[in-house]
């Protein structure tokens, strides 16, 4: 797949001396999903602004499409359809108009059907009449995807779609999300919740501190989560592995009271069988015994401990 | 040049203004009303014609330049004040759409709606004085030429405010004073020397002055003066504005 966004060695300080952003490489592939994972404060709104336009980048350069962001501002930005975090609308325009206005404002000539179609989608067409302060906060959400495909956007950004949203509206907005993909367009969504990344990604980036510490395809990062541990209380603590159990994947923890043992829980051996006869067989006797998964969560929050 | 984008500006801001008609319009008219019965009849009346001109008469352009500037400033200061505020603007910074386009869509129908403005006070005026206009091409031209710069000056106050105190207390503390001592209710040779010369200082006069000599063909200085400083003054705003966008002053940080 060739890339449609390209960040190279992009950084933002902030006028009171906080650098969002920390020399951010980032290629995003034409035609894929991409989430972007990263707690609070992480810098995942700040990447989007830049490229959106609505933040000027401290260093480093964007293109999108082939286009530089700044140069090629025009082509750019008619590429990119953006739905902000935040609900922020007007509040005396009607439904209908607020959308075509943002058609208007994307140089795109009137095409009442298509509105009329973005609207039904998001079941919104009851309301197209009605006044937005007059909408509930999820309504509000669905106006502004349908602002933002409006006018029929090669790139979707979506900041954090889902927060403060309800299933329904959850399940109905992942339905669009994948209508559009199927249509060829880009979505980079931003998000904290792990599962929405793992429902709908195609690759997952993930950004703490300013930084991107990972990029991998959801696949790869499945594989990861399909490992297990085996952690096994000892009766009494060992220093070392021994000589005979080394062929074994374990680790010591908890000051040698705990023996771990990681296997892959999707293949046909685990190797516990033989593991267990061998520690009877070493005279290595435990009291308890559990198994745990590592999910994406795990190596999420490690790898954000890892960098903080 | 994205032309359906300045439309859908301009017409979103128009469309604000009709929604608010009423008071966008009514609060003017009625105050030019009162100046009128006050100035015009009440103390009007016991003062002696200026320059050839009865007194209710006189102020008429000053009285226009009065709302067509404070409604300007107050107009477009709000209409990029409060995207800013609710957060909306993002879509405008989003969009493909140039400085100049922007500036165009909002300052335009700013300045729209204060030309209209000015010239219902001047129907409304002429309910009440016999007015004449000596040279009607150049008093629509005064009056498009101040609409479009205070708009653009009205939109400089609105990026640099980050608060609703911040947009009113240009308009009030420097505009308003400046424009009663510009010459809207006297000639200024009236004044004492001294004060004759402070007064040029006065970008206002130029306005004021240029204005009514397109009414009077009378004027406190040349026609020729008036249009340069108008000019000067637009000028020094489209700078202004131009750096705003370049650096992203408070619209991009």
């Amino acid at each position: 797949m060739t890339s449609i966004i390209n960040v190279s060695n992009l950084s933002k300080t902030y006028e009171g001396g906080f650098q969002a952003l920390k020399s951010v490489n980032l290629e995003i592939k034409d035609g894929e999903i991409f989430a972007l994972l990263g707690p609070n404060g992480a810098g995942k709104t700040t990447l989007i602004s830049i490229i959106c336009g609505l933040v000027n980048a401290s260093e480093g350069s964007v293109t999108v499409g082939g286009f530089d962001i700044i140069r090629d501002y025009r082509q750019t930005r008619a590429l990119i359809g953006l739905v902000p975090q935040e609900l922020t609308t007007e509040a005396f325009e009607t439904v209908r108009q607020n959308v075509s206005f943002t058609r208007g404002l994307f140089g795109k000539p009137k095409n009442p059907d298509l509105i009329e179609k973005i609207l039904r989608d998001l079941s919104l067409w009851d309301k197209k009449d009605e006044r937005i302060m007059n909408l509930s906060g999820g309504m509000k959400r669905r106006l502004l995807i349908a602002k933002a495909l409006s006018h029929e956007p090669q790139i979707l950004f979506l900041d954090e779609p889902t927060a403060g949203v309800d299933v329904e509206l959850r399940k109905d907005m992942w339905n669009v999300v994948r209508d559009l993909q199927t249509s060829g367009v880009t979505i980079i969504l931003t998000t904290h919740y792990i599962e929405e990344a793992e429902e709908m990604a195609d690759r997952v980036g993930i950004i703490t501190g300013g930084e991107i510490v990972l990029v991998e395809g959801k696949e790869a990062l499945m594989n990861k989560l399909g490992s297990k541990q085996l952690t096994l209380d000892l009766l009494t603590p060992l220093e070392k592995i021994p000589e005979s159990l080394i062929a074994h994947d374990l680790r010591l923890d908890n000051g040698g009271t705990n023996l771990v043992y990681t296997y892959d829980s999707k293949s046909d051996r685990t190797g516990i069988t033989s593991l267990l006869n061998d520690l009877s067989a070493n005279g290595v006797k435990f009291t308890d015994l559990k198994t745990n998964q590592s999910s994406l969560e795990d190596i999420f929050v490690d790898l954000v401990k890892q960098s903080s | 040049m994205n032309l359906r984008a300045i439309k859908a500006i301009y017409l979103f801001e128009m469309s604000r203004t009709m929604r608010t008609l009423a008071q966008s319009l009514i609060s003017p008219v009625v105050s030019t009303i009162l100046y009128f019965v006050v100035f015009g009849s009440a103390i009007g009346s016991r003062i002696q014609e200026i320059d050839g001109v009865g007194y209710g008469t006189f102020i008429v352009p000053g009285l226009i330049m009065l709302t067509v500037l404070t409604q300007s400033m107050s107009n477009a200061s709000f209409g990029i004040y409060f995207p800013r505020f609710i957060g909306t603007i993002y879509e405008v910074l989003s969009a493909p759409i140039s400085h100049l386009e922007v500036i165009v869509g909002y300052v335009g129908a700013a300045a729209t709606k204060s030309t209209i403005l000015g010239l219902i006070i001047l129907i409304t005026a002429g309910f009440f004085v016999d007015l004449q206009i000596a040279h009607p091409f150049y008093m629509f031209l005064f009056l498009i030429l101040t609409s479009v710069t205070f708009s653009l000056f009205g939109f400089i106050i609105g990026i640099w405010a980050d608060n609703f105190e911040k947009l009113q207390i240009i308009p009030l503390l420097v505009i308003t004073p400046l424009t009663f001592l510009g010459g809207s209710f006297y000639s200024v040779s009236m004044l004492p020397p001294f004060w004759q010369t402070v007064t040029l200082f006065n970008p206002i006069l130029y306005l004021v002055s240029g204005f009514r000599w397109s009414f009077f063909e009378n004027a406190d200085v040349s026609v020729g003066v008036s249009l340069s400083m108008i000019a000067l003054f637009l000028m020094i705003c489209v700078l202004i504005v131009w750096w705003i966008f370049k650096t992203g002053y408070r619209l991009k940080d």
